[in-house]
């Protein structure tokens, strides 16, 4: 079940949106909330994802997340198209080839941070002996080797959020989607946050994962990411190439 | 996921809303025990009337007693089958003679033959005196449970001047106020009936003419009766009234004598005077009924058959005993109905409770689903949960069920004693009703769970993590 930190994906793209689209019916109106957005996410890229509230850009990311079915179009993960794929196959895409950040951790509040990491690999069935070993590695390195028997209420913003990242990365998925993960952060914590993150893709040894980032803050994405694929009313109004 | 992990994860869950799934939980928990008290009372009787009833000897013993060939049949209900062929048949009926208790004896799966001895005697204890019903017991009868409460001890022999008394002819025996068990080592004089030959017509005819040849056929004919005295030393009391606990049925009497001395006193039955008063082919000596013993229930029915084809009235409780059956099934079925009422309203409960957990998890449920939980990890958590919550209600059920047994039994001897009578178990609590009750808890719990598991499984996980 677990997928190995160094499978590349063989046609180079670990993500591509071939025209998809979301539309909502509410009443009489269609919201397009994404439109006909093509987009092609390398191996090993840091993209952000950047526009204003109601842009689209949460919306694309819960589809690339396998959390959300797209009205038309099609989304390649890995080489395998998640519009075809069954509930239980998109179950299994988000606890193997992702891990999710939420803006607001998203921590489950009554259990420790260990229970709360060790949540994915319940759902994977990873053996119960294993457990302990990737818990305490995932949590040590967001530097939270300490807190693991803290409830989340015990700890701070940021620790939280690191908490939630070493819960996404567990699995250890070649995937990492953000959204807006400094964004109930302050903007020391989040700098930190981000840190955490940009060592994520590039670590200092071993193979780097792809991230895509969904943030407001231009100057975040400008500093960390590869690429900013800006959205407007739910379709790319810009592209940015920055490293 | 893994039983484990869904276990511990529902586990978890249900400790987090103690107070409303405690209550769910406690809801079950009275369902389960109004229907383990209810049925553990249905089957408590059952078993009371079934112990009564083989503690006399009914399910294995078969009476025997000689066919009364009229045109119509067999007065008196005498329960022997008899064949078309049989019925129209008026040849003299067979006697029950040593023959033939030899031939009974000797049919598959009899245990032992023995005589019925029952008559009317006086029994006298100065000052007081008593008519009762006398009646021979086995020395079998002292490991067959008929005398289970028994106080005292058993004939310490077959042929010996031993009485056994019933609890009320005891009291009645014996000076106001005195408990029944004054009478052991008391000696009782019992006033009979008792018949002598006549001697035979040929000898008769001999001492009034010597040279007479005498036949062979010729045997002693008819009999006088003349009243007759014995002593007797009581040596057990058994418990009830000789209408009610104790020995009932076939041997129902108030004063038991061991068989063997029974047919020795010679006393004047009711089949005598028939006996004089019709031909008879018999031979040796003839009896008014015989009590067969099988080696079980299951051989009754065969060993009945058998016994009638032998030209015999046969008798057996075995297809009242079958009525007995059918009558307590309807009966526990309509305690289990009405049992099973209170644990239909429990379930609504645990509708209510998973219901609301969903509402309250909407977010959990979300996180999960974008964690990697498939529709059935997070219906499966549902159904665990309801589950669990079957489980324990459903061993805290049957406790609670035990516990009011308890009281209800306690209640019941207290009310019996007071009323002077014995107090018998009337609950019983067996291991299937035990594991019946719980798995029955847990089931309904899963069913109860459907619908509350389908709808979490349903969420939206995109909504659901909205949802504040």
């Amino acid at each position: 079940m677990n997928v190995p930190e160094n499978v590349i994906s063989t046609n180079g793209f670990a993500i591509r949106t071939d025209r998809v689209s979301r539309h909502y019916k509410m009443g009489d109106a269609l919201i397009r909330a994404v439109d006909q957005i093509s987009l092609e996410v390398q191996t090993g890229e840091f993209l952000a994802l950047l526009g204003a509230s109601g842009s689209g850009k949460s919306t694309l990311l819960n589809l690339i997340a396998g959390l959300d079915r797209p009205s038309s179009g099609a989304i390649l993960a890995q080489g395998r198209d998640l519009a075809g794929m069954s509930s239980e196959e998109l179950a299994s895409h988000r606890n193997q080839t992702i891990g999710i950040v939420f803006q607001s951790f998203q921590l489950l509040p009554r259990m420790t941070l260990e229970e709360n990491v060790e949540l994915p690999l319940r759902l994977a069935e990873v053996p119960r002996g294993e457990r302990p070993e990737r818990v305490r590695e995932a949590l040590d390195r967001v530097g939270l080797g300490a807190r693991v028997k803290h409830r989340p209420p015990e700890l701070s913003g940021g620790e939280q959020q690191r908490a939630a990242i070493a819960r996404a990365l567990v699995n250890r998925p070649m995937i990492l989607l953000a959204d807006e993960p400094t964004g109930n952060l302050d903007t020391k914590t989040g700098e930190e946050i981000m840190g955490l993150i940009a060592a994520i893709h590039r670590p200092p040894s071993g193979a780097g994962r792809t991230i895509v980032m969904v943030t407001h803050e231009r100057a975040l994405a400008e500093r960390f990411a590869d690429r900013i694929v800006t959205l407007s009313d739910g379709a790319i109004s810009r592209e940015e190439r920055l490293r | 996921m893994k039983v484990r992990d869904l276990t511990e994860l529902a586990a978890r869950n249900l400790r987090e809303a103690v107070l409303r799934n405690s209550l769910t939980t406690l809801g079950i928990a009275v369902g389960v025990a109004s229907l383990v008290a209810l049925l553990s009372l249905g089957v408590g009787l059952q078993q009371l009337v079934n112990r009564s009833v083989a503690r006399a000897g009914l399910f294995d013993t078969v009476s025997v007693r000689p066919r009364q060939n009229t045109p119509f049949g067999q007065p008196g209900g005498g329960g022997g089958r008899r064949t078309p062929r049989e019925g129209s048949n008026l040849e003299p009926p067979r006697a029950l003679d040593d023959a033939a208790r030899k031939e009974i004896a000797a049919l598959p799966n009899v245990l032992e033959v023995n005589p019925e001895v029952r008559f009317t005697a006086e029994a006298r204890l100065e000052p007081n005196s008593q008519l009762v019903l006398v009646s021979g017991m086995a020395q079998s009868s002292q490991s067959s449970g008929t005398l289970d409460g028994m106080t005292g001890k058993f004939f310490s022999g077959p042929d010996v001047q031993e009485v056994i008394v019933q609890g009320d002819m005891a009291k009645r025996l014996l000076e106001d106020g005195k408990a029944p068990t004054a009478l052991l080592g008391q000696e009782i004089t019992l006033r009979f009936a008792q018949r002598q030959a006549l001697p035979p017509p040929s000898q008769q005819a001999a001492a009034d003419a010597p040279n007479q040849a005498v036949g062979p056929d010729e045997e002693a004919m008819g009999f006088s009766i003349v009243p007759s005295e014995k002593k007797f030393r009581v040596v057990g009391v058994l418990p009830g009234s000789d209408s009610g606990g104790g020995p009932v049925g076939f041997n129902n009497a108030g004063l038991y004598l061991p068989l063997a001395v029974a047919e020795k006193l010679q006393v004047v039955q009711g089949a005598d005077l028939r006996d004089v008063a019709r031909t008879s082919t018999g031979v040796g000596q003839r009896y008014a009924a015989l009590n067969v013993r099988a080696t079980g229930p299951a051989a009754v029915t065969q060993l009945e058959s058998s016994i009638s084809h032998m030209g015999f009235a046969a008798f057996s409780l075995i297809d009242v005993t079958r009525n007995l059956r059918t009558f307590f099934a309807i009966f526990d079925l309509f305690l289990g109905i009405f049992g099973s009422l209170a644990l239909a309203v429990a379930s609504l409960g645990i509708i209510n409770t998973l219901v609301m957990a969903i509402l309250e998890r909407r977010r959990e449920i979300g996180v999960l689903k974008a964690l990697g939980a498939a529709n059935r990890d997070v219906r499966q958590l549902f159904f665990a949960e309801a589950g669990v919550m079957g489980l324990v209600g459903g061993v805290a059920g049957v406790m609670l069920g035990w516990g009011i047994g308890r009281v209800i039994q306690f209640g019941t001897m207290v009310y019996m004693k007071r009323q002077g009578l014995s107090s018998p178990n009337i609950w019983s609590v067996p291991w299937w009703l035990v594991l019946g009750a719980i798995g029955f808890a847990v089931l309904i719990s899963l069913v109860s769970g459907i619908y509350p598991a389908s709808r979490a499984a349903q969420l939206d996980p995109v909504e659901a993590l909205r949802y504040e």
